[in-house]
């Protein structure tokens, strides 16, 4: 037993008995919002740390799965039906959104993301007949899987646990597995992949399916989480703040994407309560992680753990926070 | 009554001249002001690769610094005055940002995006709070107040002469890029950064440099773009976006680009809310994607991004 | 239907005092504070009326010694930042972890929506500045109290005036693209046009866009100008439409020519009409105190993203009051606030209709220099004409006017004109 899995178990336990340990249902609330959200950071994580393609557009294809399930709801579809439809609609327009993006890397694979957010974002304003416009699409109620009711917000969050939990699994089988390997490659040594005969842009294509598949849930259960969805959780901001999620905690890595998404709603939720200027702190925190942890504070505090840890730990293959690396 | 009918189309007429004319005036105008600001942004990128998402703040706190001097406390100091001051004190944040931050991370777009966003919420967090919630609005230069008559229609002296303003930045940038050693260096750079080193260029001063530079014209042009657009809280992020829009389509690291580029996002801008308001985001956007995916390189950009 | 208000209000306070007298309230019940809890925002672009929201509900506090209905008040204070999952991440603070018994706010129309549902489901009586038509007509919130407007309230009187007192008989209306500016630009068309006017063409600006040239470029054919711009954004307005040398009258609603941007307006700013439910030059007691006040706290002239929040506090506490303090039975306190008629407040007599929507004066100003000791301002709104009365459905039986759809950027349809 060693001390990871140890750590792992804890951390499991913790977060199952969460509701009990917690001052209220607002925390448990928060707890909600960060594992949804550490889902949608675990999906660009995918390509932006282990395929190095930085998107600014995630926030679109979220919205997307969110507003097809919400606005089948309206038109009267059941919570089933609803949810593979923003499923649906999530992967397929990742599908599109990739085949676009992947002309470019780099630079060029930002803007063209950063392009198809703002279009999706000014779609959710102007296409009032679906969505509405800034008025949002309010829905009602909860699924019952299984005939459970997940209507307060202690059982919405392990109906929440359980899928994020999966969601981390699938992350780390995809992590470790070929295709997950090979991801890897393109983002270090794309020419020596096409060279070893891999498809490059297959692979990175494939890659973002997976991104979409976990974006789209994330994005299904935030609508349900709000019960609410507006033109304003598909903007710039909201792109951004996921990858700076990602970023912060450590791209590349399976915690970081977790621990950025809890940093980011800690502040913006719980610390903005008590400090006013919070947009401020937020900002100084990314600064101070890019000064002292440039990978992220997952790796940046695992060096710490390193270096005043007395044991000698065996040889474990660690999961290197890499900088996606240009061509 | 057929007096009545020939005035009545007349009246037409100069609406419809009076509707394009100012259209086309704005649109330059428009364009003057996204190539201050853009020019810096390529530059930056250009030589440095650094995608500098702080340049959007620089210029609201560029219209805020202007806002100040040029508003209660300092009646006297003229329009152009207050404009190389605020521009002058953003160069030098700018050179301390790159030098303190920028500079440990070479070739770490990741950590440059997280730290340049990082520096936008702070600036404009710190603006909220020193100049508070409400818009400000900036009085442009005494001798430019009023209007010019052009055909039929009256347009503001002060927008026209920040095309003229925004040419001779234009002219001397280029002056500054393709007849100066400090220009040479800066193209060797872009071109080749490896080897500009080999030859004995100091890379590192130089980057300082083009970023105090790149920083002070993101000031400058939110100073003269504050009598037209105030200064408020979001500003930041409604200028970014075009100003990336504008390197992206003509091309990083070229001045040609950035002209260009300007041009062609002022009119696509101006026209398309008038033309088709419905679709102003997409508008805006197409022609980016276009380029993007037919050459990745903008129209005149000097490497593939 | 006065009548009706009336008699229900005496009937709850003589049950109130009834009860009151007869069972004496546990002594721990009163000491506890009223938590009010404040929805504003302070960070971000809206942040310029939601400081203005917060400093309304501290001036009245302050004044009142931070006591209502008999009661100690805590004012429990969140940030938004705007955003709609903001509103609710911070609504569900302040119910469940604050435990508010009223809530405050929020500022924006889709910040309301996103919370709606949440507020009805936990019974906490919300009281909000906010517009947003339909919430007080083809969806009503049995908790939503609006002592404030609907987008459209302040809008159909001007257009009545525009067209009868005015003459004019072309509008073109500009507004930003979004549900407040269609709510608005509905209210007015609909209006004008009922007298006989047309408006020629409706601009819509995306929201935020601080360059109007292209939208001013189409600005022809007509003989009034129409804007509902809110914010700030009147003052750039005024300023470009000066500048590009347009000549016709311009009317507004409530946020067009707001007071509170007196200082900020210029001289092409002269001879603005606009409507609003609140105007600061309303000659009665309670608003020189509360302008004073103002003053006094925090050295600006309020408008009415203060004052509305302002009279929001006068309910709250007028509800209280109704009731003895006792918020433990949110029914019987959301019945005392609907029942809330005052009459006098910073903005006049105040009361609500089966809504919830508030049912008061309106007031046409013009904009003229200031003449004497106007607060040291340049610039004055000068109340022309007293529209009494008014509700959220104008002078339309209020069958008809829910059978049509809501405003929108499509409805009223445009006719030739």
């Amino acid at each position: 037993m060693n001390s990871r899995t140890i750590a792992i178990s804890v951390a499991l336990v913790a977060l199952m008995s969460l509701p009990y340990w917690v001052d209220g249902t607002y925390y448990v609330n928060v707890a909600s919002q960060i594992l949804f959200m550490a889902i949608f950071a675990l999906g660009l994580n995918v390509i932006a740390g282990y395929g190095g393609l930085v998107s600014l557009g995630h926030a679109g294809l979220f919205g997307l799965a969110a507003y097809t399930t919400s606005y089948m709801l309206q038109i009267g579809y059941g919570h089933s039906a609803s949810i593979v439809g923003g499923l649906f609609v999530g992967l397929g327009s990742m599908a599109i959104f990739a085949m676009l993006s992947l002309r470019a890397t780099g630079i060029g694979f930002i803007m063209i993301t950063l392009a198809l957010g703002q279009i999706i974002w000014g779609l959710a304003y102007r296409w009032i007949s679906i969505t509405n416009g800034d008025n949002g699409i309010s829905i009602h109620g909860r699924p019952a899987p299984f005939g459970i009711e997940i209507g307060s917000a202690e059982s919405f969050y392990y109906a929440t646990l359980l899928i994020f939990v999966v969601s981390f699994v699938a992350v780390l089988v995809f992590v470790n597995s070929p295709l997950g390997a090979a991801l890897k490659g393109t983002r270090d040594q794309p020419r020596r992949m096409t060279a070893l005969g891999y498809n490059v842009w297959m692979t990175r294509f494939l890659g973002c399916l997976f991104s979409g598949l976990l974006t789209a849930i994330s994005g299904i259960l935030y609508v349900y989480y709000q019960q609410f969805i507006s033109p304003q959780a598909v903007d710039l901001t909201a792109s951004a703040e996921v990858l700076l999620m990602v970023i912060a905690g450590g791209a590349g890595t399976l915690f970081g994407p977790i621990v950025g998404a809890a940093l980011v709603v800690i502040v913006k939720s719980v610390v903005s309560g008590y400090i006013e200027r919070w947009n401020m702190l937020l900002g100084a925190i990314f600064v101070f992680i890019v000064i002292f942890m440039p990978d992220g504070l997952v790796p940046g505090i695992g060096r710490i753990f390193r270096k005043f840890s007395v044991r000698k730990r065996n040889n474990q293959p660690q999961t290197l926070a890499v900088e996606g690396r240009q061509k | 009554m057929w007096a009545t009918s020939y005035l009545a189309m007349e009246n037409r007429k100069t609406a419809e001249m009076t509707f394009w004319l100012l259209l086309t005036v704005n649109s330059i105008t428009f364009a003057s002001l996204l190539f201050l600001l853009a020019a810096g942004f390529s530059l930056i990128f250009g030589l440095m690769r650094i995608p500098n998402l702080m340049h959007g703040s620089l210029f609201m706190i560029g219209g805020y610094l202007g806002a100040t001097f040029l508003g209660g406390m300092f009646e006297t100091i003229s329009f152009w005055v207050g404009a190389a001051a605020s521009a002058i004190i953003v160069a030098v944040l700018g050179a301390v940002l790159e030098r303190l931050l920028l500079r440990r991370l070479p070739g770490q777009p990741l950590a440059q995006v997280l730290v340049t966003l990082g520096i936008s919420f702070i600036v404009a967090d710190f603006c909220l709070m020193v100049w508070g919630g409400d818009p400000l609005t900036v009085p442009g230069p005494e001798s430019l107040e009023g209007t010019i008559a052009i055909g039929p229609m009256a347009f503001p002296l002060y927008r026209l002469a920040v095309i003229a303003i925004a040419a001779i930045v234009a002219i001397v940038l280029w002056f500054l890029l393709e007849r100066t050693r400090f220009g040479a260096m800066i193209r060797a750079g872009v071109d080749d950064p490896g080897m500009a080193r080999v030859v004995g260029i100091r890379v590192s001063l130089l980057f300082t440099l083009v970023f105090a530079l790149g920083a002070g014209l993101a000031a400058f042009a939110g100073v003269m773009a504050a009598p037209i657009l105030q200064v408020y809280p979001g500003l930041d992020q409604y200028i970014l976006p075009l100003a990336l829009v504008v390197v992206i389509l003509g091309g990083s690291g070229s001045l040609l680009g950035a002209i260009v580029g300007s041009l062609v996002i002022g009119f696509i801008y101006n026209f398309g809310q008038a033309l088709v308001p419905e679709l102003a985001y997409f508008v805006l956007f197409l022609p980016m994607l276009l380029v993007l995916l037919v050459r990745p390189q903008g129209l005149f950009g000097r490497f593939e991004i | 239907m006065n009548d009706n208000i009336t008699r229900r209000q005496l009937l709850v306070g003589t049950a109130a005092l009834a009860g009151a007298s007869a069972f004496p309230m546990p002594s721990i019940a009163q000491s506890a504070p009223v938590k009010l809890g404040l929805l504003t925002v302070k960070t971000g672009p809206l942040a310029q009326a939601g400081i203005q929201m917060e400093q309304g509900v501290i001036t009245w506090l302050k004044e009142h010694d931070y006591k209502m209905g008999g009661r100690k008040v805590e004012l429990v204070s969140a940030d938004t930042g705007g955003k709609p999952a903001g509103a609710k991440t911070k609504a569900q603070a302040l119910i469940e972890r604050d435990k508010v018994d009223v809530i405050v706010g929020p500022l924006a129309a889709f910040e309301i929506l996103a919370i709606s549902d949440y507020v009805k489901e936990h019974k906490v009586p919300t009281l909000s500045h906010a517009g947003g038509d339909d919430l007080t007509q083809r969806t009503p919130n049995p908790y939503f109290l609006r002592p404030s407007a609907t987008s459209s309230q302040a809008m159909h009187p001007m257009g009545h005036y525009a067209v009868t007192e005015m003459g004019k008989k072309r509008a073109v209306t500009i507004n930003f693209d979004f549900a407040f500016g269609h709510e608005q630009q509905g209210g007015f068309q609909a209006a004008f046009e009922q007298g006989g006017g047309c408006v020629v063409n409706r601009l819509y600006a995306p929201l935020g866009t601080p360059d109007y040239t292209p939208y001013l470029a189409q600005m022809k054919d007509c003989d009034v100008v129409c804007q509902g711009f809110a914010s700030s954004a009147p003052v750039a307005f005024m300023k470009q439409y000066a500048e590009l040398g347009y000549k016709f009258p311009v009317v507004a609603g409530e946020t067009g020519a707001d007071d509170a941007l007196l200082p900020a307006f210029g001289d092409e700013a002269l001879g603005m009409m606009s409507c609003s439910p609140y105007t600061l030059d309303l000659e009665n007691d309670s608003n020189k105190r509360f302008v004073a006040a103002m003053l006094r706290e925090f050295n600006v002239v309020p408008g009415f993203n203060a004052a509305g929040p302002y009279v929001i506090c006068d309910v709250v506490n007028a509800g209280l009051e109704a009731v003895a303090g006792d918020t433990s039975d949110r029914d019987k306190l959301m019945a005392a606030l609907k029942a809330v008629n005052l009459k006098e407040t910073p903005r006049g007599p105040i009361s609500f209709d089966q809504f919830g929507n508030v049912v008061g004066s309106f007031y046409v100003r013009r904009m003229e220099k200031a003449s004497g000791n106007q607060y040291g301002l340049k610039l004055w709104n000068r109340t022309v004409k007293t529209y009494n009365n008014v509700g959220q459905f104008w002078d339309w039986p209020e069958r008809d006017f829910l059978a049509k759809p809501v405003y929108s950027r499509d409805y009223p349809p445009m006719n030739k004109c």
